[in-house]
């Protein structure tokens, strides 16, 4: 037993030197350079995600530093216009989805990289520190999409996020809920809410259980439990018990591709389920587990089937997947690249590096719908730094692939209810 | 606080419990040996089950080969693994002092899992048309077909184990090391290639779990700390260096683990798992089967 706490006593310690050497400095930046630190994870279960974010951003990279001529903010001419053209350069750290090192990296990347702003960090808890930092510190940080409501929500100066949140997301599954009921004639009556434990799941079940009690609905079961978990069955059980009309899971990639394994092994059925996004919308989840989670409706804020709507979209894609060797640009991707442009934006209009300016600038932000590859209405700040332009849709899994069900008007397919019998499904 | 399921979802939920159990047991009872044998936890423990159900899924995807086809190639991988990890760093560390044991493999691990994550990518990967898969009725109530077949391999696995330590010359040749090196020694047993055969025997067991797991988890490169954790916690329930310990721990700790998460709440389910362990490691330090 000895050799045990041994152990963790010198696991803690090798951390804490791993992070000292973190700290080793490069040389400051030049003149005539706008540097943006950027904290993603990079390593660790969702690596994925911060890969294809980084991406995104070496697209958004190419349409800011590059003439692209395409009709986005900084679409045309080379560099920031307003700063003599200066080229934009990001610093990309791996905060490993702990709050811990997203805070040391983002005072590292302030102190150390002289960064002109903060982005990242998609985890809702690591933005959360990280961007205490930047608020200590007078530096702007904007944040793409981290949906817990509460980052919003503490009042922060320097703090803005064009994602929308699980507050406009989950208002958005109970107005489907409400409006799907009108057009059959059916009535939802029990949800029941399975979340993961990190802050996003967290918060996303404290949201949609206010939210049920205000639209009326019984919550029969919450469940939040420790993500990365070996098995769900007993998570599927309590389901089972608890037999609510809506299940609504707030899962990362792991646990949705268990539950739905689980749910089939047991046979657990519901009629209708409504994701919060991450997990399901994971392209390997699409692609792998597609047919098997047929009917599961997710809350998104992006859709490659807006393409109709938004001629945007295919030429970004194209970009995109010459970088990602072929995977399409996802949800996540698709919203970090529209929060880089607004941060880039925003510095050449503020002429100057100057946080204070920067920050004024952001709050001057109008960037409007045409000039968005996102189903959103405008990127526009309010007083809290939350994007007011948003908007969220529902998709649908139909045939192994996602297609916008809701809003009903930006609809490209009617949807499934209720879900297909295990029995029927490939 | 105590949620009464119906019972279907209460036998359901058991008979899952159980399923996983042999799983966990087979998991642990590799780690078990190694420790057994040399008194050396392997901290790699979990990045070897990765490497076998990478085997496994790599094997899948490039060959069309079905995890059930693939279990003999997964063991066999895996006992080369462990047999140079022996040969190539154990061996080496093994008069050196108790941090470098101890940091040698866990630096391994870590290397295992960087190495992982750079050559094939933190994707998380699945077999996806398995031969067998989806659920299969038992006792009345539906389980999946995969874990069914996973907890029969494994728990006929750990009986060739056991066959294979208490029976066979080689096995007791392993015993009387693990008991007594220099004794064994005299004796004339080659200790040397005996330590290599329990670390290759070691991995081999967490190959053939791998192998089965893939049929129904997801693989990443981060898959191996999710069971190591629960494999620790079974070897130290069921006793330092005790086969049948590892087995009967591994199912205890499955169902706990079920009636937790349904009984109580999910959260809670792990809480019931360290508990249990807790309670055994105050009153019986040792462990159920420990013999020291």
């Amino acid at each position: 037993m000895r050799r045990r706490a041994w152990c963790r006593g010198l696991l803690a310690s090798v951390v804490a030197v791993g992070a000292v050497l973190g700290l080793v400095s490069r040389p400051a930046a030049q003149t005539k350079e706008v540097v943006i630190g950027v904290l993603y994870p990079m390593t660790g279960p969702v690596a994925q995600v911060g890969i294809d974010s980084v991406n995104a951003l070496k697209v958004a990279l190419d349409i800011i530093n590059t003439d692209m001529n395409i009709n986005l903010p900084l679409g045309r001419g080379v560099g920031l216009p307003n700063l003599g053209g200066a080229k934009v350069r990001i610093v990309v750290v791996d905060h490993q989805g702990k709050p811990d090192i997203g805070l040391a990296e983002a005072e590292r990347l302030i102190t150390q990289e002289k960064v002109h702003a903060l982005f990242g960090a998609y985890f809702s808890s690591v933005t959360n520190t990280a961007s205490q930092v930047a608020e200590r510190m007078g530096i702007p940080f904007l944040n793409a999409e981290s949906s817990s409501p509460a980052l919003t929500e503490r009042g922060f100066k320097w703090f803005f996020r064009t994602s929308p949140h699980d507050g406009h997301f989950s208002v958005a599954m109970f107005d489907f809920m409400r409006d799907f009921e009108k057009k059959r004639g059916i009535k939802f009556k029990t949800v029941a809410i399975l979340n993961e434990d990190t802050q996003f799941g967290a918060d996303s079940a404290k949201v949609q259980d206010e939210l049920a009690k205000k639209y009326g609905y019984e919550v029969v079961a919450r469940i939040p439990f420790r993500t990365g978990t070996t098995s769900l069955d007993a998570e599927i059980g309590r389901l089972k018990t608890a037999n609510a009309d809506v299940v609504l899971p707030s899962l990362y990639t792991s646990d949705a591709i268990l539950l739905t394994r689980t749910a089939r092994n047991l046979d657990y059925n519901p009629k209708v389920i409504i994701a919060q996004n991450a997990g399901y919308t994971d392209p390997k989840f699409v692609a792998e587990m597609g047919k098997e989670a047929e009917g599961a409706i997710t809350r998104a804020p992006f859709a490659l089937d807006l393409a109709a709507k938004k001629p945007l979209i295919p030429v970004i894609n194209d970009m995109f997947k010459k970088l990602s060797g072929g995977r399409d640009i996802s949800d996540v991707p698709a919203r970090a690249f529209t929060g880089f442009l607004t941060l880039a934006d925003a510095i050449n209009r503020a002429r100057s590096t100057d946080p204070g300016a920067i920050q004024k600038a952001l709050r001057e932000t109008n960037i409007p719908a045409d000039q968005l590859i996102m189903p959103w209405t405008a990127v526009k700040f309010d007083e809290k730094g939350q994007n007011a332009g948003v908007r969220a849709i529902l998709q649908q899994l139909q045939g192994g692939s996602y297609h916008t069900v809701y809003p009903f008007e930006l609809a490209s397919k009617e949807p499934m209810y209720p879900l297909p019998a295990w029995s029927q499904r490939r | 606080m105590l949620t009464i399921p119906p019972p279907d979802v209460l036998v359901q939920g058991i008979l899952s419990g159980i399923l996983m159990g042999f799983v966990y047991a087979l998991i642990a009872a590799g780690l078990s040996l190694i420790f057994g044998l040399m008194e050396i936890v392997n901290f790699a423990h979990g990045e070897f089950l990765m490497l076998a159900m990478y085997t496994t899924f790599w094997a899948y995807a490039l060959f069309g080969l079905d995890p059930l086809v693939s279990v003999p190639l997964s063991a066999g991988v895996l006992f080369l693994v462990g047999w140079l990890t022996y040969r190539g760093i154990i061996r080496r560390i093994l008069g050196g002092p108790m941090l470098a044991q101890i940091f040698a493999t866990f630096g391994l691990a870590i290397f295992l899992r960087a190495g992982a994550q750079f050559l094939w990518t933190p994707d998380f990967r699945q077999v996806t048309r398995a031969w067998v898969q989806g659920p299969v009725r038992m006792l009345g109530v539906s389980v999946g077909l995969p874990q069914a077949v996973a907890s029969v391999a494994c728990l006929v696995a750990f009986g060739a184990l056991y066959w294979f330590i208490t029976r066979t010359e080689t096995g007791v040749a392993l015993e009387a090391t693990a008991q007594d090196r220099q004794a064994a020694e005299l004796m004339g047993i080659n200790t040397e290639r005996m330590f290599a055969l329990g670390w290759g025997i070691g991995a081999a067991c967490v190959g053939i779990a791998g192998a089965f797991l893939a049929n129904f988890f997801y693989v990443f490169p981060h898959v191996g700390s999710l069971f190591a954790l629960i494999a620790y916690v079974t070897v130290a329930l069921g006793g330092f260096g005790s086969i049948p310990g590892s087995l009967v721990a591994g199912v205890i700790i499955g169902v706990i683990e079920v009636l937790g998460g349904l009984l109580i709440a999910p959260a809670f389910k792990y809480v019931a798992v360290f508990v249990l362990y807790l309670v055994v490691v105050l009153l019986r330090p040792q462990g159920l089967f420990g013999k020291f």
